[in-house]
């Protein structure tokens, strides 16, 4: 008897979901998407592959980040299944 | 949680969430939506947010500010369609006395403004829109 067995991520990969709001929502078309990166990654590693995309070039070279709904620098490791949001800067209050 | 709302922000409550017999001083602060920006006249603000991570962020906000004073801490920032006057962001620190009180809300209204993703788009009376960059503006702030 064969067992069948559950197709899984390649571990040498890790998918997380993007959140761009305001302006960079506008200027990338979308507010949602989930995006596969090479592991390991960093938050650096989502931007580099969300300044490919049409409209990425309207990103800025440091933009404020946040993971898990905390702010985070672009150098902190991300792992599957994080929430990794791009900022445009605040303007609460 | 809940300190984002799409409804009026009522002082009065939030007030009343802050008082306590021991506490009998009380500071506030308001932040409502002005009729201009950098010398434009404006008519009125759409805010939007990032909701999930405004209320963990406001909640470590009010958290910080309860363990460094002896305060309580009421917050809320409205999100959606302002008018001029509205208020869009409210602080209410309540201690036993004032140089608490005054010192936790005035901490609270800088880091929200400073760490809670909340974005304001402006339309201005010239017909044009625009999304608003504190960054962008810090040589005209006030």
């Amino acid at each position: 008897m064969v067992t069948s067995v559950m197709p899984v991520a390649a571990p040498s990969t890790v998918t997380v979901h993007v959140l761009l709001f305001a302006s960079y929502a506008e200027g990338l078309g979308f507010e949602r998407r989930d995006l596969t990166l090479s592991a390991p990654a960093s938050i650096g590693t989502v931007l580099d592959q969300l300044r490919r995309l049409p409209g990425g070039e309207q990103l800025p070279a440091k933009p404020l980040c946040a993971r898990n709904l905390a702010h985070a620098d672009r150098e902190e490791a991300v792992v599957h299944g994080d929430e990794i949001a791009i900022l445009p800067p605040l303007a609460g209050g | 949680m809940g300190f984002l709302t799409d409804r009026p922000i009522d002082l009065a409550a939030l007030l009343a969430a802050a008082a306590a017999p021991d506490r009998g001083g009380v500071a506030s602060f308001l932040g409502q939506v002005r009729n201009h920006h950098s010398g434009r006249a404006v008519l009125r603000l759409d805010y939007s947010a990032y909701g999930p991570m405004v209320e963990a962020e406001c909640g470590r906000i009010a958290a910080e500010a309860e363990s460094r004073w002896n305060v309580a801490v009421v917050l809320r920032h409205r999100v959606g369609s302002l008018a001029i006057g509205d208020t869009a962001v409210a602080v209410v620190a309540a201690s036993a006395h004032r140089e608490e009180a005054f010192a936790a809300c005035r901490y609270v209204i800088e880091e929200v403004k400073r760490r809670v993703p909340v974005w304001k788009r402006e339309f201005y009376a010239d017909g044009t829109v625009a999304w608003v960059d504190p960054t962008a503006t810090l040589q005209h702030a006030q």
